[in-house]
């Protein structure tokens, strides 16, 4: 289902990175890189996440010289298990909290619920945020994080940061004018090592649906994104999407081939996890927006929504995608 | 359209370096060999031991060189490098077992490393001692001991 918003606007972003970004290709637009570890100043990787996402939400309320009863509602999660990072992160605030979960399109799911509460008039400021930690999800969905597994191709690197953003119905140079909530696509693939292909269905549905409900064509928009699709995973969605009618080859890539240099980086097919569309779009893509290179830019982040436990069970691998999308006025 | 989608996938999924890789295997497996052959020789020279006991003793070397080489996070990066020409040998058994007490350290020394150390290895040692029971048994039903 796609809604339209007419008063939802971005009020600012803050967003926090690490290593594996910092030798990337947008480093210059981060608010804050730590790259002397991955324990952020903390003696664990679960910490060092928490502290990272609380510190994007306390340094954005900051940088707009706000307090935390100024905020309505903080909308957030991640991919540790029972979203630990924001559950545990959300108890250093005295603000309403919404914990939420869609993998990979956290933020996107974030966003959309946020812009509607402003829309409804419910509420004039939700902060949506999101974390992921390279050596967290490492550890959680894969080996110990020493452990030297032999990777795939089509394999991603989790992403390590936080990303918050502000969204507010007083008027902005970014405005959201509308959202599409993703429906759960599954299309048998159970490879763990291959979400590009788990996921890329997801992202084709809702960038069809989107385009179906707003009578629009792709080029409508001057810039699509997905969130962590990889390379592989492009090139499957730019196919799927082309046999269904739709080009988007001349005006879509994927945050996961922009936050990291595949080149220079041992990153395989990209970069993953729910930072990688989050800190894209909050550092090089709204300042390429209101720098004036984008005007109107679609983001479709996309979430392997699976668990551990049924995927030992055989069961193949669900996804969903949410699609958000901007204008710069 | 399920199909379709599947073929596409299928298309865009790149094939593994399988010979390539299974060629870097052959030759730095063979050298990590040949190095314990020369470990052995000079374990028997140097400590004037038989070749069986010698053999235990290149055994524990290997294991300490993976396990150090684990600790330094040095071990991750070459298995990267020359695949599982690392993991194979005992080396990838030790190498399993640190890392994973490295990871679960900070959960404590019983419910973290203790119950976690075997994560990976657990496996390994359960259907080890499975198959040296059946062969042991195939050995002497047809042998006869």
């Amino acid at each position: 289902m796609t809604k339209k918003f007419n008063n939802v606007y971005v009020a600012d972003t803050y967003t926090i990175a690490s290593i594996y970004e910092k030798n990337g290709p947008i480093s210059n637009y981060f608010d804050l890189i730590y790259n002397k570890d991955f324990y952020y100043g903390t003696d664990t990787f679960e910490k060092a996440e928490e502290k990272m996402l609380s510190n994007s939400i306390s340094k954005l309320i900051n940088k707009v010289k706000l307090v935390d009863s100024d905020i309505d509602y903080v909308i957030a999660g991640d991919l540790e298990n029972q979203i630990a990072a924001s559950n545990y992160a959300m108890r250093d605030f005295n603000i309403p909290f919404l914990g939420i979960f869609s993998a990979c399109a956290t933020f996107a799911e974030g966003i959309y619920i946020g812009a509607n509460f402003i829309e409804g008039k419910g509420c004039k400021r939700v902060i949506v945020s999101t974390s992921s930690h390279n050596m967290v999800a490492e550890r959680q969905f894969r080996n110990p994080t020493e452990y030297g597994a032999l990777k795939k191709k089509t394999t991603t690197l989790t992403s390590t940061g936080a990303a918050s953003i502000l969204l507010t119905s007083t008027k902005s140079n970014i405005k959201i004018t509308s959202a599409t909530a993703g429906i759960v696509q599954d299309k048998g693939i159970s490879d763990v090592n291959n979400m590009g292909a788990v996921m890329a269905i997801a992202a084709a549905d809702t960038i069809k649906r989107h385009l179906n409900d707003l009578h629009i064509n792709a080029d409508y928009y001057d810039l699509i994104l997905t969130g962590d699709l990889g390379v592989y995973g492009k090139e499957i969605l730019i196919e799927y999407l082309k046999e269904s009618g739709i080009d988007i080859s001349l005006n879509y890539d994927d945050c996961g081939l922009i936050l990291y240099d595949r080149k220079k980086q041992p990153v395989y097919a990209g970069a993953s996890g729910p930072c990688s569309s989050a800190l894209v779009l909050c550092s090089y893509i709204l300042n390429e927006m209101k720098q004036g290179k984008y005007k109107k830019v679609l983001v479709v982040p996309t979430g392997a929504i699976f668990s551990a436990t049924r995927l030992f069970q055989k069961s193949s691998i669900p996804s969903i995608a949410h699609a958000i999308a901007l204008e710069a006025i | 359209m399920k199909d379709r989608y599947n073929e596409i996938v299928k298309k865009h999924t790149p094939k593994e370096d399988v010979l390539k890789n299974a060629l870097l295997v052959f030759i730095y497996g063979g050298i990590i060999g040949a190095f314990s052959e020369f470990l052995l020789r000079c374990y028997v020279l140097w400590f004037n031991l038989p070749r069986k006991e010698a053999g235990i003793i290149v055994t524990l070397t290997f294991v300490v060189i993976a396990s150090v080489l684990s600790a330094l996070g040095i071990f991750d990066v070459c298995v990267n490098k020359l695949k599982s020409a690392l993991l194979i040998p005992i080396t990838g058994f030790a190498h399993s077992m640190t890392s994973a007490a490295m990871e679960y350290r900070k959960e404590g020394l019983v419910l973290g490393i203790g119950a976690n150390i075997f994560k990976l290895a657990g496996t390994v040692i359960l259907y080890g001692i499975v198959s040296v029971y059946v062969f042991g048994i195939l050995r002497l039903i047809i042998l006869g001991g």
